[in-house]
């Protein structure tokens, strides 16, 4: 496996123009460049109607200086996994416009088209076995339609559709665990990661690209239009979801577990990340305390389970 | 051409036209009474008579989807569905065609729920007749394996580029055992030739990178589907080709429509799929009584043929189409609508009524054909009638 440090990285070819239309501050096109950085110029990309698709490719322009296709919301595993396959056939007579002994296929799709809506599409390409990466940018919400709950929307999140009001105070439901979903999948690679672990990220991008078989990262992605912060704060943002375990960065090798970043001992107070975002502004009125206490006790629970499931217990 | 005389199902005969094109891609979803294509299509991977690769997808929606993918590179690509797949599948479809995709797909047509039945109707294809895809019609095993060889030279041809779906009725077709001519795997091979891979854009052109899919706004939308509207426009004059080609070398003729014994009808019956077989038979007998009648049978639905049809149509005095799916709150069926909104222009129009029948595999037996002809006498002879009617259905 090539060593990843910046004087390699900063020679790879930007394969994601500028010019496209992400908000200011937005994390996400910083991920996708991030994985193109790694994945190379052979690479086929799909995305999944949302963000990154609707901000990348608008008629008559392109950000991408790889093939890109987009079909629709659910489909985006189903759309590559039908590419992939068609990469193998061509390749086994011959007939490959131009001949490539491997081709990386990378899908995307948001929270809302990979969590939800997109669930069962890649559910069937990861058990079929394409060999393909599947990337959820996940920004807790349905950003690109406006701020919707979406199954990763975390507790507590005031969202458009679960808003906090007089009487509701967001999400009344944590959010399910994907990851762990793909895990169960025993597919050969699994892993979570942040924009802001740029190290972290590019290895894993790797490691997934170099698996003979299906692999999965879903990586999270501070939406400063939904979540309510300084488009200035993204990755800080990225980082702190990390040090108070809200974010925790592990992979999953053929079914092993790995911490691939040991948060100090005094992990950082669920606090100080819900202060950071407009979006869980309403915890912290009077007579909600109890909410946080709630968040505190969910993250705590789930670090220990990882932490556990990577023998770091 | 030495053809071979073979006895096979419906179901059977389009996976061995399908086969018989090799193509690269297929994924597919089981749905009744689709499932016995892919069976025996799977035998033939699995036997190594063909070395498609299959994909065995969770569903119809990620077997169009899949579909997509695969086509998006030049690869020559199908599916097939029936009834509730068809309609899951639906937001893709349009897609597939958008994307101007030549992907085939037998729809195996069935009801669609609820309640939920598992027998012939055409509302399933029905439901996808605007979604951009040329449409043909079989009304037996022998037109549905010959359009399953011809459908390659149609969607894939440069001008056309559109994805093909090929009508055959659930059970009646799809699974009755026929006599039928097939051609030897070498002949057929000859007909349809390899997918043209240098031409057309490919998702897997490293060196020249595209982008399938964008985001299409206010400023382009309306223009790209009106490429889409020219191209299915031009599809009739390639389909035309493709059927007098076919018809010298395997000696069977088709045509957009089938025209039985209206040289001299006064009454014509319109229908798609397998009932224009049983009409043929009951027009054979009404004819041995005097009675002039006779079968307009539509091949190709989409694009509609609608002045060639007008003509056929012009010099009857009644006219009755047949649909075997319902329009609900709409004023008659689909096919009916189309055939009078054709014949509307003409100097003398015929009197145009419509017979909604068979709805969920309900047995389209003579005798309904029998009353339906007796009904068009009538309305000959000037009798009032309702514009709309129902055929065997207990009231």
């Amino acid at each position: 496996m090539a060593v990843v440090n910046l004087q390699t990285l900063s020679k790879n070819e930007d394969l994601l123009s500028g010019g496209h239309r992400a908000c200011a501050g937005c994390t996400g096109s910083n991920i996708l460049r991030q994985i193109m950085l790694t994945a190379g110029r052979d690479t086929v990309v799909g995305g999944a109607t949302g963000c990154m698709e609707v901000v990348t490719t608008i008629f008559p322009y392109t950000a991408w200086k790889t093939p890109f296709i987009h079909s629709a919301f659910e489909n985006c595993a189903a759309t590559v996994s039908g590419a992939e396959t068609a990469y193998r056939a061509l390749k086994k007579r011959g007939e490959l416009p131009v001949p490539r002994e491997k081709i990386n296929f990378v899908a995307f799709g948001g929270d809302g088209g990979t969590y939800d809506i997109g669930l069962q599409s890649l559910s069937g390409a990861m058990e079929r076995g394409h060999n393909m990466l599947y990337v959820c940018y996940d920004n807790e919400a349905y950003m690109n339609t406006g701020i919707q709950r979406s199954g990763a929307t975390p507790f507590g999140a005031h969202t458009s559709t679960a808003p906090a009001g007089k009487v509701k105070q967001g999400k009344d439901r944590h959010r399910k665990d994907l990851t762990k979903i793909m895990v169960a999948h025993n597919i050969p690679y699994v892993a979570q990661t942040t924009p802001f672990h740029w190290k972290d990220l590019q290895m894993k991008v790797r490691k997934a690209l170099d698996v003979d078989g299906p692999a999965f990262i879903n990586i999270l992605m501070p939406c400063t239009v939904g979540w309510g912060f300084d488009p200035a704060l993204g990755m800080e943002l990225s980082k702190m979801a990390t040090d108070c375990n809200f974010w925790p960065l592990f992979e999953v090798e053929n079914g092993e577990y790995k911490l691939t970043y040991k948060p100090k001992a005094d992990r950082t107070p669920i606090e100080e990340w819900l202060k950071t975002q407009v979006r869980f502004k309403h915890l912290f009125k009077p007579g909600n305390e109890h909410l946080i206490v709630e968040i505190q006790r969910w993250v705590d629970d789930e670090q220990r389970k990882l932490l556990k499931l990577c023998g770091e217990d | 051409m030495k053809q071979i005389y073979v006895g096979l199902t419906g179901n059977e005969a389009v996976a061995t036209a399908f086969k018989q094109a090799r193509p690269h891609v297929a994924p597919a979803f089981p749905i009744t009474p689709q499932t016995e294509m892919m069976h025996k299509f799977a035998d033939f991977v699995a036997d190594g008579a063909v070395d498609t690769e299959m994909i065995l997808v969770e569903s119809e929606h990620s077997a169009m989807s899949a579909a997509i993918g695969s086509a998006a590179t030049g690869a020559r690509t199908f599916t097939a569905t029936s009834s509730a797949g068809f309609a899951l599948m639906w937001e893709v479809i349009y897609v597939a065609a958008s994307l101007r995709l030549p992907i085939c797909m037998p729809v195996v047509n069935r009801a669609l729920s609820g309640n939920i039945n598992i027998h012939n109707d055409h509302s399933d294809a029905m439901g996808g007749r605007d979604a951009g895809w040329i449409q043909m019609w079989c009304e037996n095993t022998q037109e549905a394996y010959d359009h399953a060889l011809m459908c390659w030279r149609i969607a894939e041809h440069k001008d056309v580029r559109l994805p093909v779906m090929i009508n055959y009725d659930g059970f009646i077709i799809s699974h009755t055992a026929e006599s039928l001519h097939i051609l030897p795997d070498e002949d057929a091979w000859k007909f349809i030739g390899p997918k043209d891979l240098k031409t057309g854009y490919s998702l897997l052109d490293m060196d020249h990178p595209i982008t399938v899919g964008p985001l299409d706004l206010t400023d382009y939308y309306f223009e790209h589907k009106v490429s889409q509207i020219e191209a299915l426009k031009r599809a009739p004059k390639y389909i035309a080709e493709v059927y007098k080609e076919f018809g010298q070398l395997t000696g069977r003729h088709y045509s957009f429509f089938e025209e039985y014994r209206t040289d001299d009808a006064d009454l014509v019956i319109v229908a798609l799929g397998s009932t224009a077989g049983t009409a043929k038979d009951v027009i054979d007998a009404q004819r041995e009584k005097g009675v002039k009648v006779g079968l307009l049978k539509i091949h190709m639905f989409r694009p509609f043929p609608a002045v060639e049809l007008a003509k056929a149509l012009s010099k009857a005095k009644v006219v009755g189409v047949m649909d075997k799916s319902a329009s609900f709150g709409g004023w008659g069926g689909p096919l009916f609508n189309e055939i009078r909104s054709a014949l509307y222009d003409l100097p003398a129009r015929p009197k145009i009524h419509n017979w909604v029948y068979g709805l969920g595999g309900r047995d389209t037996d003579t005798k309904q054909i029998v009353s339906l002809i007796e009904q068009l006498q009538a309305i000959a002879k000037g009798r009032e009638a309702e514009t709309v009617n129902l055929l065997g259905v207990r009231l």
